[in-house]
């Protein structure tokens, strides 16, 4: 009994704690931030709306009315740009690519952000902070160079050497990022994994890897955007090879100026936008962690 | 029986003078690192990623200072050293000086515009709630968390083609938004097609592109501010305002530097942008931008020396750029205030 009314005395307590009551003051603060933020969320979301339903039209009716729904929701647009258009093999490309050299990238990245935090050799340091110059500088600076080194090595305009590309673009981050990660792994770990019997591998694959897996999953998230969206790099090294989706997009976008058909543009930037926003609504709570992370670090 | 006796001894007094000299050898096997184990883990785990990186980002890196200094077309194997003549080129250059002029603006509007709308929009989101009790923030507002995210998942070329669409005179969305509430005026006005209008209708979609990113970064620093904080100066009789300004500012700086800095960073290249939306430069140049300028250089006139320059005064600026902000924000006081 006299439990009972403790605890709904405690409830109630929690109670008041939890729902006080508003004042007209934080009523009228609460309705303009609620309208300023949506105003903000409409001026998102219409563009994205518009695009995603102008993709359904034909170009005389995106003419017509640029509010008017389509008169049917027919598929042709996505089937011209997917296939006409290459937007399909464009987005194989860019899967294959981005695949690649984001397993590559962690890989190679989470190796050397590990040699770099846990050893002390002459000339780690130095190591560390050439990652950082290449953090810093603009990408434009390497272009011209980068085009006759790829040239020089055949692998000018092929998808292995854009892949290449962008695991070495990528790795600066990708180290800088995971080096504090590793550096506050606990040390006893690896004497405990050395003691053991473990050697310098092994200790690496089975016990500080699978450690670090937060930390990964953070940079996967950053590094899969980053490639994903990049232009530039593919402009310049492949721009008479395979195609990959960014490219493929602003090329099909260059020739609509020539021959109007915007409702196979607005499908292919549908094409374009909608599975990463699908995988981004999925996994937003663990991307807006990482957003946190990623830049206090 | 005694042999054997003498010989299970003589095991054991071998074992144990075995084991007695092992325990420093452990010691010493740390610091002699030679074991096949130890070679191959630096060479693949330490040389692998740094070939790649020096091969792929360094080197173009190095060469390209190198490159800026010669008259190099590329696919000539001459090349002549004229010094600095290429950078004497490049600031005699109307057209790069305008590219470059383009990018100042972008360095100063950007980040500035972005961040202070960002920031108003995650103090909205976080003290938007009642301000009785515990401290929290506004209702329902993940979704906008959510939501304004949007575009940061949206590939640069695609937000660039999509607004140039909006922005279309006569088919677009602004317009026809525009010309239904009642602003005829605007019936097929070409919003990046008049040069009063291209640089800011460009700058509002990059800021549309960016002010989500922020946002839920800035969340995430005011979130980490303890609850106690805002708590105490409520009591002391700080209003909503007051403690955005004076509590949520102070402790969420190193933040906002380092949006300031990716911001800047950005607004300096902006290539992606200005192609997708006027990849000609704009009317009368007016959203030309360097990066524009060097990839035109480069591979549509094959003068990679001069490309080269470009890229190092663009790297320039970038260092400086950064600097100044650090520089600024020390001078400002972002060392001395509290940090938690």
């Amino acid at each position: 009994m006299t439990t009972q009314t403790a605890s709904r005395e405690m409830k109630s307590l929690h109670f008041n704690a939890r729902k006080p009551a508003m004042t007209p003051a934080d009523k009228v603060v609460g309705a303009v931030s609620h309208t300023a933020l949506t105003i903000w969320s409409l001026i998102v979301i219409l563009p994205l709306l518009w695009t995603f339903m102008s993709s359904f039209k034909t170009s005389s009716e995106i003419f017509a009315s640029p509010f008017a729904l389509p008169s049917q929701w027919r598929f042709d647009n996505y089937v011209k740009a997917w296939t006409e258009a290459g937007i399909g093999s464009y987005f194989l490309n860019s899967v294959i690519v981005v695949g690649s050299a984001l397993v590559i990238v962690m890989v190679l990245g989470a190796m050397c952000a590990y040699v770099l935090a846990r050893y002390v050799f002459f000339g780690s340091k130095a190591i560390y902070y050439l990652m950082l110059a290449g953090l810093t500088f603009p990408i434009f600076l390497a272009m011209v160079p980068l085009f006759f080194i790829m040239r020089n090595i055949g692998l000018l305009n092929t998808l292995p050497g854009l892949t290449l590309v962008y695991v070495g673009f990528a790795l600066p981050f990708t180290v800088f990022f995971l080096f504090s990660f590793f550096k506050s792994l606990p040390h006893e770990i690896t004497e405990a994994a050395a003691l053991d019997g473990a050697g310098e591998w092994r200790t690496f694959f089975q016990v500080m890897l699978p450690m670090a897996k937060p930390g990964l999953a953070s940079v996967a998230i950053f590094n899969f955007l980053g490639l994903w969206n990049q232009f530039l790099i593919p402009v310049a090294i492949n721009a008479a090879g395979p195609r990959v989706l960014s490219q493929g997009l602003a090329a099909f976008a260059g020739q609509m100026g020539y021959a109007v058909d915007f409702g196979a543009l607005f499908a292919a930037v549908t094409v374009t936008v909608v599975p990463v926003l699908i995988v981004y609504v999925i996994f937003q709570r663990q991307l807006q962690g990482s957003v946190s992370q990623g830049t206090s670090k | 029986m005694t042999s054997v006796k003498g010989k299970s001894l003589r095991v054991d007094g071998g074992a144990s003078a075995a084991v007695v000299p092992e325990a420093p050898p452990v010691y010493k096997r740390r610091r002699k690192p030679l074991t096949f184990d130890k070679i191959s883990f630096f060479v693949v785990f330490l040389g692998l990623p740094l070939a790649i990186y020096i091969v792929f980002v360094i080197s173009p890196f190095v060469q390209a200072f190198g490159y800026s200094l010669t008259d190099w077309s590329g696919f000539s194997p001459k090349q002549n050293f004229i010094g600095l003549e290429n950078y004497r080129r490049l600031f005699t250059d109307d057209i790069f000086m305008k590219a470059m002029g383009n990018n100042i603006l972008l360095v100063i509007v950007l980040p500035i515009v972005t961040i202070v709308l960002s920031l108003v929009l995650a103090t909205l989101v976080t003290v938007g709630g009642s301000s009785r009790g515990q401290i929290k923030g506004l209702r329902n507002s993940s979704f906008y968390r959510v939501v304004s995210f949007f575009p940061y998942t949206i590939p640069a070329i695609a937000i660039g083609i999509m607004w140039g669409q909006i922005y279309d005179p006569s088919g677009g969305l602004l317009n026809g938004i525009l010309t239904s509430l009642g602003m005829d005026q605007f019936k097929s006005f070409a919003w990046l097609g008049d040069k009063n209008t291209a640089m800011i209708a460009t700058m509002f979609v990059i800021v549309w592109g960016f002010i989500g990113f922020y946002m839920v970064l800035f969340v995430a620093g005011i979130k980490g501010i303890p609850a106690e904080l805002f708590e105490a100066a409520r009591i002391d009789g700080a209003g909503r305002f007051r403690t955005a300004v004076s509590i949520t500012i102070p402790l969420i700086r190193d933040n906002i530097q380092t949006a300031y800095i990716y911001m800047g960073i950005l607004a300096l290249d902006a290539f992606v942008y200005m192609a997708a939306l006027n990849s000609g430069g704009g009317p009368d140049n007016s959203t030309l931008v360097m990066s524009q300028q060097l990839f035109f250089t480069a591979f549509t006139k094959g003068q990679f020396g001069l490309a080269s320059a470009m890229g190092v005064v663009l790297a320039i600026a970038t260092l400086i750029f950064s600097g100044l902000v650090f520089l600024v924000n020390r001078l400002t006081g972002g060392d001395k205030d509290v940090s938690l």
